[in-house]
């Protein structure tokens, strides 16, 4: 008997003991998805978190080999990404399923933030999930407008010289801002490098990272439901609370048939539409960029077209910009905006519900008003809804004290 | 209880997909649909053959190889090297122009655009009201203008087929003084070889061809999507007896 042995004792328990002696692996996969236990009156609202885990595999997988026969160079990326397309194997389908996984990666992301509303997920003991969340949000955007210039067309160039010049608005340091960003006096072959550095390693890495950190912090809490109170109330005598089941296979098996329809919809888009009638592939996108002729008409994707409405919508510059920043960040503060004693809607009063309707037909309505052509009549339109957006989050602590609520119920609503 | 969460979110989700559909209207020209009969391959190989003969000579096509046509199309290498290939060795060779972009700017003040992606960029129908929308214009250098394009610096090149027409605008004095020109409609000025029928005939194949090569895998994909799409609704079939199988002891 060597001395090793002598002081752990003879091997038991086969390979999975072996490592569980030296990682966490068991205890890690109990803590986190065999023994996770999430309310099982789940509606498919609560879907959207793992469909965002999807559409991050997917925007992961199909960039790792976009980036095999893509050239991040002026002179070259138009004809890399047409090359793509046309003459790599399947390479249409990964370029397709990239572009379509941008804006499903926004359009989840969105509806995974409204489930919040809706549930109150946001609000104590969920406040840093939500802040964390936001950041992902952040970056998201980034991410998202850093790889739309990748493809170098029309509106990849002159859709980032308007965003990127916004940030010359800034007094005093704007100019220098602005040029940081590019790395040059116009958008030319070195921002799309430094956007390429970005889009690939830089933002990808923050993302993942948050996501990480953002689920470790749900765990610890554990997950809101649609009933939006506590299920830990309520345990059996192994400590498992009477209204959860585990994840797995649970909600596993739940969020499979979820994920199946998600794909359903999601191979729709890309085999039947991908430009989506020029929303998720832009036009004038399929003319490679040209910085001595401006598109006749030049807005962002659809995905930032709200607060892009928002921006157009006031005369002055800065203070364009100010409100633009202000759109974005304003819901960071909701855990605190919101002074209802209730999380779910299904027990708050009419006001919240009023206020709540009002805002998505506002959200909807910017992000259709940020792509179209600035007219009058429209310009209008987007101040009232503006004002709208404004006034949901900055009027909430009022209202949503005044509401009226309903008694929640003890133990979570199940219906077999 | 339940209600207040649907309705919320059953308006969230038709706005959403209503927002996209109104998008689809507007534009500042009238332009006529150009009905492409997509995967009808008889008018597609008409349309490489009068993009060859028409098109070419000025526009090249650099991101379109032969050998993808022929694949497309069903032309053996044989047809393509006959019928297509005018100034390509190779089938796997891409579509060149043999005039040289840099003179051609000078000549025409701007050099012919390239159409790989033409069709894609502004649309079939404006591609096919561009093509029928020359008119005879005084003071113009090529003798023509074009309604979809006005100031085009692209000649008629097509008239020997269309023949020429003039373009008739009505005059609206607006209340503040300024003119508005409405369209009104083209008069035949001298007539091409072709009636108007087989004139539409030869530009819908033409655009039609243009509008296959902006997207080679345009057909492939809606084939390989019907595919992905029926094996997904089995995965749905056996992953929802899954679920109704683990979660049968949920109560």
């Amino acid at each position: 008997m060597s001395r090793i042995e002598a002081e752990v004792g003879k091997p038991q328990g086969g390979l999975m003991k072996w490592i569980d002696d030296r990682f966490p692996f068991t205890k890690t996969m109990e803590h986190h998805v065999t023994k996770y236990y999430a309310s099982k009156n789940f509606n498919w609202w609560f879907v959207f978190g793992v469909l965002a885990m999807v559409v991050l595999v997917i925007q992961l997988v199909t960039g790792i080999f976009l980036t095999m026969n893509y050239k991040p160079a002026a002179a070259e990326a138009f004809a890399s990404v047409e090359y793509i397309m046309r003459d790599v194997e399947w390479g249409w389908l990964i370029r397709y399923m990239h572009s379509t996984g941008a804006s499903f990666f926004f359009i989840v992301v969105y509806l995974h933030m409204f489930r919040a509303m809706l549930y109150g997920s946001y609000k104590k003991p969920r406040e840093l999930i939500w802040l964390i969340g936001m950041m992902i949000f952040f970056v998201l955007m980034a991410e998202g407008f850093a790889g739309y210039l990748l493809p170098w067309g029309q509106m990849s160039y002159w859709g980032a010289q308007v965003i990127i010049s916004l940030f010359g608005a800034i007094p005093g340091v704007g100019d220098a801002l602005v040029e940081i960003i590019r790395g040059d006096y116009s958008i030319s072959d070195i921002t799309l490098n430094r956007f390429f550095a970005l889009h690939v390693i830089v933002l990808p890495l923050a993302l993942i990272g948050l996501i990480f950190v953002h689920i470790v912090a749900l765990h610890e809490v554990g997950s809101n439901n649609p009933d939006g109170i506590d299920i830990k109330k309520y345990k059996d005598e192994n400590g498992k609370p009477l209204d959860g089941v585990a994840f797995h296979p649970y909600h596993t098996s739940k969020d499979l048939v979820g994920i199946i329809v998600f794909l359903m919809i999601f191979s729709a888009v890309v085999f039947f539409a991908p430009d989506m009638g020029g929303m998720f592939l832009e036009h004038a996108n399929f003319e490679p960029a040209n910085m001595t002729a401006t598109p006749e008409h030049i807005a962002p994707v659809w995905y930032y077209t709200p607060y892009y409405a928002i921006l157009r919508a006031v005369p002055d510059k800065l203070w364009g910009f100010i409100l633009f920043a202000l759109a974005v960040v304003l819901p960071v503060f909701l855990p605190w905006l919101d002074r209802c004693r209730v999380r779910s809607i299904r027990y708050r009063g009419w006001m919240y519900k009023t206020a709540l309707s009002v805002f998505v037909v506002t959200f909807i309505m910017l992000g259709w008003l940020g792509l179209q052509a600035a007219t009058p009549t429209y310009v209008l339109l987007a101040r009232v809804f503006s004002v709208f957006y404004f006034a949901f989050f900055l009027l909430m602590p009022f209202y949503t004290a005044m509401d009226k609520t309903k008694p929640e119920p003890d133990r979570v609503v199940y219906h077999d | 209880m339940i209600k207040s969460t649907s309705i919320v979110s059953l308006l969230a989700l038709s706005v959403c997909f209503f927002v996209p559909q109104a998008l689809a209207a507007g534009g500042a020209v009238h332009l006529e649909p150009a009905n492409l009969e997509q995967d009808n391959k008889a008018s597609l190989r008409r349309g490489a053959r009068n993009f060859m003969n028409y098109c070419s000579g000025c526009h090249s096509a650099k991101y379109v190889r032969y050998n993808t046509i022929g694949k497309h199309l069903d032309l053996s290498e044989e047809q393509l090297i006959d019928n297509l290939m005018f100034n390509a060795e190779k089938t796997f060779e891409t579509i060149q122009t043999a005039m040289p972009a840099s003179e051609a700017a000078v000549w025409y003040g701007t050099a012919p655009p390239d159409l790989s992606l033409m069709a894609r960029a502004r649309g079939a129908d404006y591609v096919y009201n561009f093509l029928k929308g020359f008119y005879l214009s005084e003071g113009s250098p090529t003798g023509v203008d074009n309604l979809v394009l006005a100031g085009t610096s692209m000649p008629h090149v097509l008239w020997e087929l269309q023949g020429y027409q003039t373009a008739h605008f009505e005059e609206h004095e607006n209340d503040d003084g300024s003119v508005t020109r409405a369209f009104e409609g083209f008069e035949v000025f001298s007539a091409g070889s072709m009636d108007a029928e087989e004139y539409d005939e030869f530009v819908r194949d033409t655009v039609n061809f243009l509008a296959y090569i902006a997207e080679p895998v345009r057909s492939d994909r809606r084939k390989l999507g019907v595919w992905v799409l029926m094996f997904l609704i089995f995965f749905y079939v056996l992953a929802a007896q899954l679920k109704k199988a683990i979660w049968k002891d949920v109560k």
